[in-house]
C-alpha cells in the first residue's frame, strides 16, 4: 500500500529559526496561524503553495536549534504529513512523532528528489519510490509507531485520561 | 560485557530498571522538569489531555526569563496566565521576572543534583551536565505529558567521549573549547548522542566555566552532555540542596561511539561567523569584520565570571559601539555590583539589562536592525535568530565580545589583557 506525495526539497542543517522564526513564538498563539510563517526565512513560496499531503525531503540535521514545537506544527498545519531527511536533530525528531508527523531517516533520497517531484511511500515495507528508483528505510519501533498511529502524544493522552 | 556510560546509568536509574543500553526505549521518570515563558502554551495542551492536576508539582520549576520584563501587552498576558497557573497548581519553585535564566537559576538553587535526570522545554537543557545530571530538552507537548503522567518515552542515546587535557591560555575560555569542537566536527557532530567530557583539564575549571561546555552541546546536536562532578561541584550545591544524591560516573570500560581528544592549551580565541555555530575562525583573522553592537549575556556566557572577564578587558577603556550587558541571574548581577565589576562596565560605556535571555532569540531588549552585525556571547547565530533575517551574529567568548566592543571590529582580546 503506497501513498503519493508532492515533495519540497531542502538542504543540510535547516534550523528551527528559519522553519519558524523565534520572534513569533510568543506573538502567534493559535496553531492554525503558525502555517502562514512556515519556512518564512528559507522559502517564502512554501507557506502560500503547500497543500495537504505534501512531504519535506531534506539533507542532514533537519530541525537543529531551538526546541520550539511550532517548527513542526507550522509544517503540519501547512499540510506536511512526513519529513524525510538524511538525519534529524533529536529534539525535532521527537516533536515530529509527538505531533503525528512521520519522520523518516533515509540518507540517499535527497539527491534523487527536486521540489515538485512526486514520491511514493510504502510505510509498511519501509520503502520510498521516486520514479523507478527505490529507497529503503527502517520503520519506527512499535512504541514510536503507536504514538504516530494515535496521531501524536496528545491524542494518546486524551485516550488515557478521557477513556 | 562492556561497562556502562553515564547516560545508560542515569536513564536506567530514572526508568527504574536494573540496566539499559544505547538504543533501548525506556519510560523515564525525571527528578525535575521545568519550563519558562512557554508555560502558558504548555498549559493549553495539558488541559486538552483531560488531566486537571499536575501529578508531581514539587518536581516542577518555572522561570520567567525569555521576555522580561514584559515588553508588550501580549507578553504581559502570557506571564499573567503563568502566574495564575502556578498559584492554582501549587508550584513552589516559581521564579519571577528578573531572577534569571532557567538553567542558571535552577543550578544556583540546587533544585537538581548530580546523578539525577532533568527535562526542560528548552533546547539548552544539556546545560545541567556541568553537575553530572542528565539534562535533555523536550517539546511543549512532551512537557504537558510530563505534567500529566510524570514520565516520557526516550531512546537511550549512544555516547561519545571528549577528553580535554592541558590548561587554557589567557583570553581563551570554555566557549572556545566548545566552538572549536563544533567547528571541527560540525553542528551535527554530536547528533542523538550524549557527549561525555573527561580528562584532567576539567579539574581546573570553575563552576561558571564548566557549564558553558554542556550548554553549547545543544549546538552540536547532542541529546545531553555530562561532566564528572568533583568536590567543587558538591561544595557549590551543598548550601541549598534539599535532598541527598548519588553522583554517577561512567565505567572505565564503557563503550563510546567516538572518542575525541582536545589539548585545550593549544586553543586561541575563536569566533563563529554568520550563520552557523560551526562556521568557526580565529578571532585574530576577522579584524576586517565590523560590528555595530556587542551583547554580553545568555545562559551560555552571562555569568558572574563572564562579567569579570569583560571587565578585565574594559577597565579604563571605552566602548565604541552600543554594548549590552544582561547578567544570566540576579545573583550574578549582585556579585558584580558588590565587587565593582559592574562599575567598570558602566564606566566603559556599557548598559545593563534585566537578568534574563535578553535579545538572544529576538524577543526584545537589543534586537538589531536589518544590515547590522552583533558580536555576542550567546550560543546560536542562525539567520533571523535575533529578530531579523538580515542581521549577522558572531559568537565568541566574553573577552572577545569586550575587545570588539572597544574597536567596533571582531578583535582578538590579547592586546587588552597584557
Amino acid at each position: 500500500m503506497t501513498s503519493s506525495h508532492r515533495a519540497w526539497a531542502y538542504g543540510d542543517n535547516v534550523n528551527t529559526d528559519v522553519i519558524f522564526p523565534g520572534k513569533y513564538t510568543y506573538k502567534v498563539r493559535d496553531p492554525k496561524d503558525f502555517a502562514a510563517h512556515a519556512l518564512e526565512d528559507l522559502d517564502p513560496s512554501f507557506a502560500t503553495q503547500a497543500r495537504p499531503g505534501d512531504v519535506i525531503v531534506a539533507g542532514r540535521n533537519w530541525g537543529c536549534g531551538s526546541s520550539r514545537e511550532q517548527a513542526v506544527t507550522a509544517l503540519k498545519y501547512a499540510g506536511v504529513v512526513a519529513i524525510i531527511a538524511a538525519s534529524f536533530n533529536g529534539l525535532y525528531f521527537r516533536n515530529c512523532v509527538n505531533n503525528g508527523v512521520l519522520p523518516i531517516v533515509c540518507p540517499g533520497l535527497r539527491d534523487a528528489v527536486a521540489t515538485g517531484d512526486i514520491i511514493r511511500i510504502d510505510q509498511a515495507a519501509g520503502e520510498i519510490f521516486v520514479g523507478e528508483a527505490r529507497f529503503t528505510y527502517t520503520p519506527p519501533p512499535p512504541g514510536v509507531q503507536a504514538i504516530l498511529d494515535a496521531g501524536g502524544l496528545l491524542p494518546m493522552l486524551q485516550a488515557r485520561f478521557r477513556g | 560485557m562492556t561497562g556502562y556510560t553515564f547516560a545508560e546509568k542515569a536513564l536506567a536509574r530514572a526508568a527504574g530498571v536494573a540496566s539499559a543500553r544505547a538504543g533501548d526505549l525506556l519510560d523515564v521518570r525525571p527528578d525535575v522538569i521545568f519550563s519558562h515563558d512557554n508555560t502558558a502554551a504548555i498549559r493549553k495542551t495539558f488541559l486538552q489531555t483531560g488531566a486537571q492536576r499536575i501529578l508531581h508539582p514539587e518536581r516542577v520549576c518555572i522561570t520567567l526569563d525569555h521576555a522580561v520584563p514584559a515588553p508588550t501587552t501580549d507578553h504581559a498576558l502570557n506571564h499573567a496566565e503563568i502566574r495564575a497557573w502556578v498559584a492554582e497548581q501549587g508550584i513552589r519553585h516559581f521564579f519571577e521576572v528578573g531572577r534569571g535564566i532557567c538553567h542558571q537559576v535552577i543550578s544556583e538553587e540546587a533544585l537538581v543534583l548530580p546523578g539525577e535526570v532533568i527535562f526542560g522545554s528548552d533546547s539548552h537543557t544539556p546545560h545541567f551536565g556541568w553537575m553530572g545530571a542528565f539534562g535533555m530538552g523536550v517539546g511543549r507537548t512532551e512537557m504537558a505529558a510530563l505534567w500529566a503522567v510524570g514520565e516520557l518515552w526516550l531512546r537511550v542515546p549512544e555516547s561519545m567521549r571528549v577528553t580535554l587535557t592541558g590548561a587554557l591560555s589567557p583570553g581563551v575560555t570554555t566557549k572556545d573549547v566548545s566552538l572549536h569542537l563544533i567547528g571541527a566536527h560540525g553542528i551535527d557532530g554530536g547528533e542523538y548522542r550524549s557527549v561525555e567530557f573527561a580528562g584532567d583539564a576539567l579539574d581546573a575549571l570553575s563552576i561558571d566555566e564548566r557549564s558553558v561546555l554542556p550548554n553549547m552541546m545543544a549546538e552540536f546536536g547532542a541529546m545531553s552532555a555530562y561532566m564528572p562532578p568533583n568536590q567543587r561541584v558538591f561544595d557549590y550545591l551543598e548550601a541549598k540542596r534539599q535532598r541527598n544524591y548519588t553522583p554517577l560516573y561512567p565505567d572505565a570500560d564503557a563503550e563510546y561511539a567516538e572518542d575525541i581528544h582536545i589539548d585545550i592549551g593549544s586553543l586561541r580565541p575563536v569566533v563563529a561567523r554568520p550563520h552557523q555555530p560551526d562556521n568557526v575562525a580565529p578571532a585574530g583573522d576577522l579584524y576586517g569584520e565590523v560590528v555595530q553592537q556587542a551583547f554580553l549575556g545568555t545562559c551560555t556566557n552571562g555569568k558572574y565570571e563572564d562579567l569579570v572577564a569583560a571587565a578585565r578587558v574594559l577597565k579604563g577603556r571605552r566602548v565604541s559601539i552600543r554594548t549590552l550587558v544582561i547578567p544570566s541571574s540576579a545573583e550574578a548581577l549582585k556579585r558584580a555590583a558588590a565587587d565593582g565589576t559592574l562599575s567598570i562596565l558602566l564606566e566603559a560605556g556599557a548598559t545593563i539589562g534585566t537578568p534574563g535571555c535578553g535579545p538572544c532569540m529576538g524577543n526584545h531588549m537589543g534586537v538589531p536592525a536589518p544590515g547590522e552585525a552583533t558580536i555576542s556571547s550567546a550560543n546560536r547565530n542562525f539567520k533571523g535568530r535575533m529578530g531579523t533575517s538580515d542581521a549577522s551574529i558572531y559568537l565568541a567568548n566574553p573577552y572577545v565580545v569586550a575587545a570588539s566592543a572597544i574597536t567596533g571590529r571582531i578583535t582578538d582580546p590579547g592586546e587588552f589583557l597584557s
